[in-house]
């Protein structure tokens, strides 16, 4: 194992452009989980960025919450305004592993590792995060709902890095986030559904029913629209729409979608067109 | 009186095997067979790596025959010419290196000619899946009371039923570990284990040395619940194996992800209901068929379908009782023992039975209960006569009080009428448990144990039975100052090294302090009389009187000797199957409230009550602790905890995706006891250690019944199962 210990973040892009295949390490929750049973990972080369203090707090600027790179869960837990305009970021957080990876995991690892159930991402795509890369070319922004192209595909180059996120204020007239798990905690989500209102209108957003977390534009557009929905299952034509759910090892697309339409029903049932 | 490990285990200081300091030593690791059932062709060892550099142990370099010894001589120590299940050990590899050992382990290609596997113990096995005997049965039992066809044909009504139960994972925090090295010409093996004799009895065997030349010793043990029963002689021959191939000591510790796809778990099973009513519920007939899945190996299957069989018919008085059972050969990895060993399986069918009745019949459960619950006098299904002064109609009364349970009932009519998306409903389970070997099982065991004299006055108690965290340090401290009138502080146990301590059985079945615990007061007073005093001595007598022993015989501290004996007027036949299956049955009433979210279809158990009578409670603190260990187990096997399988091995082998319950997935668990002394156990104590995992599973699930109108009949009830469950009761 090959780590690479950069002190600034100039460094950090500079070691990531001369590694062509280096992996930027964060709080590591992800990347070492699978260690000892994944020898092959071992020979990688990694780039530690535990030292680039900047990268780590959190900063509100007129019109947006900027999440570090390094930004942990724990930070945005303990921040009071991030509970009081971004409530969801907190709720997310919350039910994100137990205490101990709160404190080591970050929100810009959690968008890399590009799970189909992550419960980071659902809550910032909600909030419509952009998401900041950086690299020795210069920086781009990228708004997380366009970030993702397939499973684990993304629009970031190897050498690039989140340097940070940056999550627009604006008043939100209804927020929800849903995790459903087998378990009350500590459990990888089955179905995730982060959904909020604004002047920007409605953001549905779903986890673990597609290969990777994305926008569900049909459901949408049915609450802009005032459709009529009457029961759960009057959804389920614009669930079909959206997102694609499989079985696997945790749950079933059955159960998926339908968890996934009532959850919409229930929750939003004073929005529904009657 | 403070736990006698508790502070080391709090503070990190406690030393589990792979803690132990050894130095020079290598690491072990296992190759496993990659199919099911199929005959050897080769073993292809990778061209990347320098095998000179590794142990490499196969099953030619075991010095006796290669089985590891328990009830049928069937299982290799590792796999020769063919496999009978996925994770079959086939070969052993040592290294230095940790990782060097794991990536040669994966460079070894086990090609096996593949054969067709049985891989469903409830299908017929096709001829070409017949492996044991002519049909795959490994074992048949029988037990009959009455004329069951008769009292059947006659009977109002027949209310009859299927209910399934599955594998159930023991996640025991301290995963399977061993250590082996010689000293002298003494292999000395050390791990976690319950049974020290048995690891021993196994490593003769296979290894061909007698006792002088095999040492055995329990390490601190984080757990066990049955998977550390029977599995621990595998890995302790293999580290064996490879500690006498190598010279060097050898250290074999599994991960998570190992232990959970290769080692034992409970056995699956499947049971048929047919039951003759009187129309007011009275039991007419019995008639059960138990079916479990064995697996690849006997193991210990043939008890635990005996223990299965005989809590088949419940705590209830019926006259006409027909009970057979099956444990089936399928190419699984092997099944094994886990607390309750059988009699959780059968009573989920029995109680969760009882409520398919109560529903059928118009009754209500409690009346059911109470109409058939045994009162003294009456028999069970093998014909023993309860006669123990306990009114188990009582145990339930109180069960229900605590729990509110008809008060809520009326609630949850409300509630559930007018809330959108919660429904809730309450559940009853009333069971029992037999505790120690069954029928003339402890007497075959010939438990013995010491209690010695040492030269400051205290004593020292030598027994093979374990502390893995269910408090048996605490408990036979406790039980030997007692009965001497000394302090817990003049109380040492013993290490249970088999170089020192006395057979006195395995720490299983729910024996240590009902039966062994028996043995150590007896071995008190027995040291008592060696020293030359009366049994009413005490204290300070006591200590001066072993102090006066040491001075007057050197180096020869006075030792009190006890072995079992069995209470008078039990008589078991082991052929018919009739008589007095145990010593004493524990009874209990538990009461569960679930409520259920219409949205995602899942099931939280928001109240729980646990009512028992076991005897007389010694130490109520490790008492309510089991109790409460028992239902979190009971809660997670009847909701959550489900082993997928994959050729007949378990492919969710990790924590992330077999999920036992946290604590925010249970209520606090409400415990009472009804204390009856039992006679005959250590300080009046009956058996409690697998009690408890009996009962949670069919209350949660006939409170899932209730709360949502349908009828589950398999457990885990998991929300994709319970969804699927509610769409089919709204179709119809
Ligand atoms: C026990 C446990 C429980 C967990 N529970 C949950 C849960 O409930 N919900 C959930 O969503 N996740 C969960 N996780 C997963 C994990 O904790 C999160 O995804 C976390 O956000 C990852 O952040 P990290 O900083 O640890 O990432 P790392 O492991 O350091 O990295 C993850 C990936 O992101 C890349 N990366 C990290 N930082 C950057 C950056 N600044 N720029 C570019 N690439 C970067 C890495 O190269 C790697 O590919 C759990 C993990 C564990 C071990």
């Amino acid at each position: 194992m090959n780590v690479l210990l950069p002190d600034t973040l100039p460094q950090a892009l500079e070691l990531l452009s001369q590694n062509g295949d280096a992996v930027p390490m964060a709080g590591g929750t992800d990347l070492m989980v699978h260690w000892h049973v994944r020898p092959e990972a071992h020979q990688h080369t990694f780039v530690d960025l535990s030292r680039l203090e900047a990268l780590k707090p959190l900063s509100w600027t007129a019109d947006m919450l900027v999440l570090g790179g390094l930004t942990t869960y724990w930070d945005v837990i303990r921040d009071e305004r991030t509970r009081e305009e971004f409530p969801l970021l907190v709720d997310a957080a919350r039910q994100v592993g137990a205490i101990q990876i709160q404190a080591r995991g970050t929100w810009a690892g959690n968008i890399v590792n590009a799970s189909p159930a992550a419960d980071g991402v659902p809550v910032l795509m909600a909030y419509d995060a952009i998401v900041v890369l950086e690299s020795r070319r210069g920086r781009e922004q990228v708004p997380l709902d366009r970030f993702y192209s397939g499973y684990k595909q993304m629009r970031r180059r190897p050498d690039e890095l989140i340097v940070a996120i940056h999550v627009p204020r604006r008043r939100y007239s209804y927020q929800v986030f849903e995790k459903v798990g087998s378990r009350r905690a500590q459990a990888i989500a089955k179905v995730g559904l982060a959904v909020t209102r604004s002047d920007a209108g409605w953001r549905v957003v779903a986890a673990s029913v597609a290969p990777t977390i994305r926008r569900c534009p049909t459901v949408e557009r049915l609450l802009e629209t005032g459709a009529a929905v009457a029961s759960p299952s009057d959804l389920l034509p614009a669930i079909a729409q959206d997102v694609a759910p499989i079985d696997d090892i945790r749950s079933t697309a059955h159960y998926r979608t339908r968890v996934m339409a009532r959850l919409l029903y229930h929750d939003l049932r004073d929005f529904w067109g009657k | 009186m403070l736990r006698r490990e508790a502070l080391a285990k709090l503070t990190g200081r406690e030393r589990y095997v792979d803690d132990l300091p050894l130095d020079d030593f290598l690491w072990g690791m296992t190759v496993r067979s990659p199919a099911p059932r199929g005959r050897i062709a080769s073993v292809r060892f990778g061209k990347d790596i320098d095998w000179s550099r590794f142990v490499v142990v196969d099953h030619r370099d075991i010095p006796g025959p290669n089985v590891v010894a328990l009830i049928e001589q069937d299982q290799p120590v590792l796999a020769a010419e063919s496999v009978r299940h996925v994770h079959e050990p086939v070969l052993l590899l040592a290294h230095r290196s940790r990782a060097a050992v794991r990536s040669a382990a994966r460079a070894v290609e086990v090609v096996v000619a593949e054969e067709p596997a049985a891989l469903d113990f409830r299908a017929v096995p096709a001829p070409a899946q017949i492996q044991y005997g002519k049909d795959n049965v490994l074992k048949h039992l029988k037990i009959e009371k009455g004329d069951v066809e008769r009292a059947l044909a006659r009977a109002p009504v027949v209310v009859a039923g299927t209910y399934e139960t599955g594998a159930q994972e023991h996640v025991y925090l301290e995963t399977q570990g061993m250590i082996a090295y010689l000293e002298g010409g003494v292999l000395v093996v050390k791990g976690s284990m319950q049974c020290p004799y048995y690891v021993l009895k196994a490593l003769q065997h296979a290894l061909g040395r007698d006792e002088t030349r095999v040492r055995v010793i329990q390490t601190p043990t984080g757990g066990g619940f049955g998977g550390k029963e029977e599995f621990p002689s595998h890995i302790a021959l293999h580290a064996a194996l490879l500690a006498l191939k190598s010279g060097r000591p050898v250290k074999l510790i599994y991960d998570r992800g190992e232990d959970m796809a290769a080692t034992t778990k409970r056995h699956p099973a499947l049971v048929r209901h047919r039951t003759g009513l009187a129309r007011d519920g009275r039991l007419l007939a019995q008639d059960i068929e138990v079916v479990i899945d064995g697996g690849a190996y006997v193991t210990l299957s043939p008890v635990v379908l005996s223990r299965a069989i005989i809590h088949a018919a419940g705590p209830y008085a019926c006259d006409n009782v027909r009970i057979t059972g099956r444990a089936m050969f399928t190419n699984a990895v092997p099944f094994g023992a886990f607390r309750g060993f059988g009699a959780p399986q059968s009573q989920f069918a029995g109680e969760r039975h009882m409520d398919v009745i109560a529903r059928t019949l118009g009754v209500d459960p409690v009346e059911l209960r109470r109409v058939n619950l045994l009162k003294d006098g009456q028999t069970t299904a093998t014909g023993q006569v309860i006669r123990d002064g306990t009114d188990r109609v009582a145990v339930m009364e109180r069960a229900l009080e605590l729990a509110r349970y008809r008060e809520k009932g009326h609630e949850h009519a409300g509630f559930n009428a007018t809330h959108p998306t919660m429904r809730r409903g309450m559940g009853l389970a009333t069971f029992y448990h037999g505790a120690g070997f069954t029928g003339g099982g402890e007497a075959a065991l010939k438990s013995r144990l010491r209690v010695a004299g040492r030269a400051d006055g205290g004593v020292e108690v030598l027994s093979a039975n374990i502390e893995m965290g269910q408090g048996t340090l605490t408990v036979f401290t406790e039980l030997a100052a007692n009965r001497l009138g000394l302090e817990p502080d003049d109380v040492i146990i013993a290490e249970a090294d088999t170089t020192r301590v006395p057979n006195s059985g395995p720490t299983v079945a729910s024996r240590t302090t009902m039966i062994v615990g028996g043995l150590v007061e007896r071995a008190c007073d027995d040291l008592r009389r060696r020293v030359g005093l009366d049994d009413a001595s005490r204290g300070q007598a006591v200590k001066d009187a072993i102090r006066r022993w040491h001075r007057e015989h050197p180096g020869e501290p006075p030792i009190g000797e006890a072995a079992y004996e069995r209470p008078p007027g039990i008589e078991w036949d082991d052929k018919t199957y009739r008589g007095d299956a145990y010593g004493a049955f524990a009874w209990a009433a538990y009461v569960t409230e679930v409520e259920v979210d219409l949205r995602t279809c899942g099931a939280r158990v928001i109240d729980f009550v646990a009512v028992q009578e076991v005897g007389k409670v010694l130490n109520p603190t490790l008492a309510r602790g089991q109790v409460q260990g028992g239902v979190v187990q009971g809660i997670g096997w009847a909701l959550m905890e489900e082993c997928k399988w994959q050729q007949g091995a378990m492919a969710n082998n990790q924590l992330t995706n077999y999920l036992i319950p946290t604590s925010d997935d249970v209520p606090p668990v409400r415990v009472a006891f009804v204390e009856n002394p039992y006679p005959h156990g250590a300080g009046g104590a009956k058996g409690l250690g697998e009690l408890p995992i009996d009962g949670p599973a069919p209350a949660v699930v006939n409170a899932v019944a209730r709360a949502t109108g349908t009828d589950p009949r398999a457990i885990p009830v998991t929300p994709e199962r319970l969804m699927e469950l509610m769409e089919n009761a709204v179709r119809g």
